[in-house]
């Protein structure tokens, strides 16, 4: 007979002879399960019965608990006798193995500092070496696409275009226009002691021409295009998307890195030479207010600052950083898992790599302007 | 036996498109119910408006003769878990592993303690045959693991009502009909009610004692009762068509268009 609902009758069991008998409410969720301690069975010689006439309410709480009877009485080499038990845990048990391997213990990860730095080279050299292989489809798919055979779609080259150029003008003029800006209030400081008020132009220009300009346009694709990339290229991984195109035989360098890669180098350049001009203005804007030079002043000295060929190092400079950017995060995007978690660290990873990708090559741009005394 | 889930005068929208409309039908106790359908028809909508998802444009779903969408969020909420869910695909959290997978619900509604959650997880993966998968990735498993594995998370919290949807999809013959005496066989054990959205023939015959069927084109339910039934003596020939493999017999316009 069942309690009524509502009365709470813990569950309890023992073990009588042969006899196993069960009683009270066995809801898991209320709490009502119980372990079966492995040496339960050491009085019990041919066959355990089961006994759960006094049980009232019961879900998988006694179920999980027959099944470890179930299976001590099996390792034990002990008959188990289901007949005393109502049909639907009968078939619920029979569903459920005598024996369950234990799950394969995780592989032990000792410290093997050998083992780890061989596996690290060999990862590296197979990634160079897939890099390559990504870097030479993609340039033989950009000489068919300049030979007027491309196969990439002219859409998406424009709607990839549309998104990394105007897409990105307003974070590029803020960031720029803030740093021209900075640069011209930590200069004005300086060079006033020196009365020297007129030179924060030459400063602002020559600092975003030569450096911040292209540095922080590109860091601010990393981040934006980059990692949207990356995102884009994991989740069609997982999609199988990936898979499909492979089938039908277009090839994924041209068809999905070869416009990614062409529209941040279509764009990157123009987006410095923006940057370089929002920049200057900040440094004008906030030169006017803070110093006594006057606005024409101010715009000659610019131009007597700069060179053109100093826009020519930025302009080669950002090309090498939308390069980078594109092919980093497409390659990233390719590798990334299947799973949406995959996706993440794909995203993550691509803009660090991004990021600190474009200020290591800023750096071998530095030693190279050193030497060549650009 | 009483009915736990009515189905009343609902009607299913998105925006102005009109999936379905003035359903109405009863959900017994203990039973397995069946809405079937061909491709496109709003099966998958129906069970959607049923688990919480959407909010049907007009009418009611009465759970337990308490109107659920009239009910706040919180009482929905609770509500909801009484039911379990096996997404089409799985649906597993690709983050967690499978055992992960099944202890979430367990962590987040009930205050067991680990061991309690370890041997419950372990138990409903057992049950449905995958109690060497704890520790393992949703990406590492093949398709009908996945099923398997979203069929023991929605046991996780021993829930009155399963909703499957399209349990055997995608899944080979064998495969199908093993899942089939799983579901068969949970329902007598467990005596949960379980409501299933297919259009798989085999696997509907084997398993459903109830149902209703959906028609695509006049946007509402044309039939119900058992498929066995609806084959046998279904009165409408589109269903017994559906349910036979038939193609609808060629109506007498194109006929007449012959020379």
């Amino acid at each position: 007979m069942k309690p009524p609902p509502g009365t709470e009758f813990p569950p309890t069991w023992h073990i009588d002879g042969d006899a196993l008998t069960l009683r009270g409410d066995w809801l898991a969720q209320a709490g009502g399960t119980a372990a079966f301690p492995d040496d339960a069975l050491a009085g019990v010689t041919r066959s355990l019965s089961l006994d759960m006439a006094g049980v009232g309410r019961w879900d998988s709480g006694l179920v999980a608990f027959l099944w470890d009877a179930k299976r001590s009485a099996a390792a034990a080499g002990i008959g188990f006798d289901t007949a005393g038990l109502p049909g639907s845990v009968r078939k619920l048990l029979g569903l459920l193995p005598d024996r369950t391997e234990p799950s394969p213990a995780a592989a032990s990860r000792g410290f093997h500092p050998l083992t780890r730095f061989g596996g690290w080279i060999i990862g590296m050299l197979a990634e160079t070496g897939i890099l390559a292989v990504l870097l030479v489809a993609v340039s033989s798919g950009g000489v068919r696409a300049a030979a007027g055979r491309a196969r990439m779609r002219g859409v998406d080259l424009l709607a990839d275009v549309r998104d990394a150029g105007p897409g990105a003008l307003i974070i590029v003029s803020v960031v720029n226009f803030l740093v021209g800006a900075i640069l011209a209030f930590v200069g004005a400081v300086q060079l006033r002691k020196f009365a020297a008020d007129m030179y924060v132009a030459d400063l602002v220009a020559i600092a975003l021409v030569r450096e911040m300009a292209a540095v922080m346009t590109a860091i601010v694709m990393a981040g934006r295009t980059g990692g949207a990339y990356a995102a884009r290229i994991a989740t069609m991984q997982g999609n199988e998307e990936i898979d499909a195109l492979t089938v039908v035989g277009i090839p994924v360098a041209d068809y999905i890195v070869l416009p990614a890669i062409l529209s941040l180098v279509f764009t990157m350049p123009l987006l410095y030479l923006y940057g370089c001009m929002v920049g200057m203005l900040g440094g004008f804007v906030v030169s006017i207010a803070m110093l006594s030079v006057t606005g024409a002043g101010y715009l000659h000295e610019t131009l007597g600052a700069v060179p053109l060929n100093q826009f020519a190092f930025g302009f080669v400079k950002s090309i090498a950083f939308a390069m980078l950017i594109g092919v980093s995060s497409c390659r990233i995007g390719l590798k990334a898992g299947r799973s949406s978690a995959d996706v993440g660290s794909a995203a993550t990873s691509a803009v660090v790599t991004g990021i600190v990708g474009v200020i290591a090559v800023d750096a071998i741009f530095a030693v190279i302007a050193q030497v060549l005394n650009l | 036996m009483t009915a736990l889930l009515s189905v009343r005068e609902v009607t299913l929208a998105f925006g102005p498109n009109t999936i379905q409309h003035d359903l109405s039908f009863d959900v017994r106790r203990g039973s397995i119910f069946a809405i079937m359908g061909g491709s496109g028809c709003g099966k998958s909508t129906m069970l959607k408006a049923m688990i919480g998802l959407l909010r049907p444009a007009t009418g009611s779903i009465l759970v337990d003769t308490e109107d659920y969408w009239a009910a706040p969020e919180a009482r929905r909420t609770a509500i909801g878990r009484r039911f379990g869910v096996l997404f089409q695909s799985g649906a597993l959290w690709s983050a967690l592993t499978v055992g992960e997978n099944v202890a979430l619900p367990l962590r987040m509604f009930t205050g067991l303690n680990d061991t309690d959650i370890r041997r419950l997880v372990r138990l409903k993966l057992g049950l449905v045959g995958m109690e060497n998968a704890v520790d393992r990735l949703p990406a590492e498993l093949s398709g009908g693991m996945r099923k398997r594995a979203g069929l023991a998370r929605a046991l996780a919290l021993d829930p009155d009502v399963l909703f499957l949807d399209e349990p055997s999809a995608g899944l080979d013959p064998i495969t199908s009909s093993r899942l089939d005496d799983l579901i068969l066989n949970l329902r007598d054990g467990l005596g949960a009610t379980i409501v299933m959205v297919s259009h798989e023939l085999p696997s509907l015959f084997a398993i459903a004692d109830d149902g209703v069927f959906l028609d695509a084109e006049t946007k509402t339910a044309i039939a119900q009762g058992s498929p066995s039934h609806l084959r046998d003596h279904g009165g409408d020939p589109r269903v017994t068509a559906f349910m036979r493999r038939e193609r609808p017999a060629p109506r007498t316009p194109a006929q007449q268009d012959r020379p």
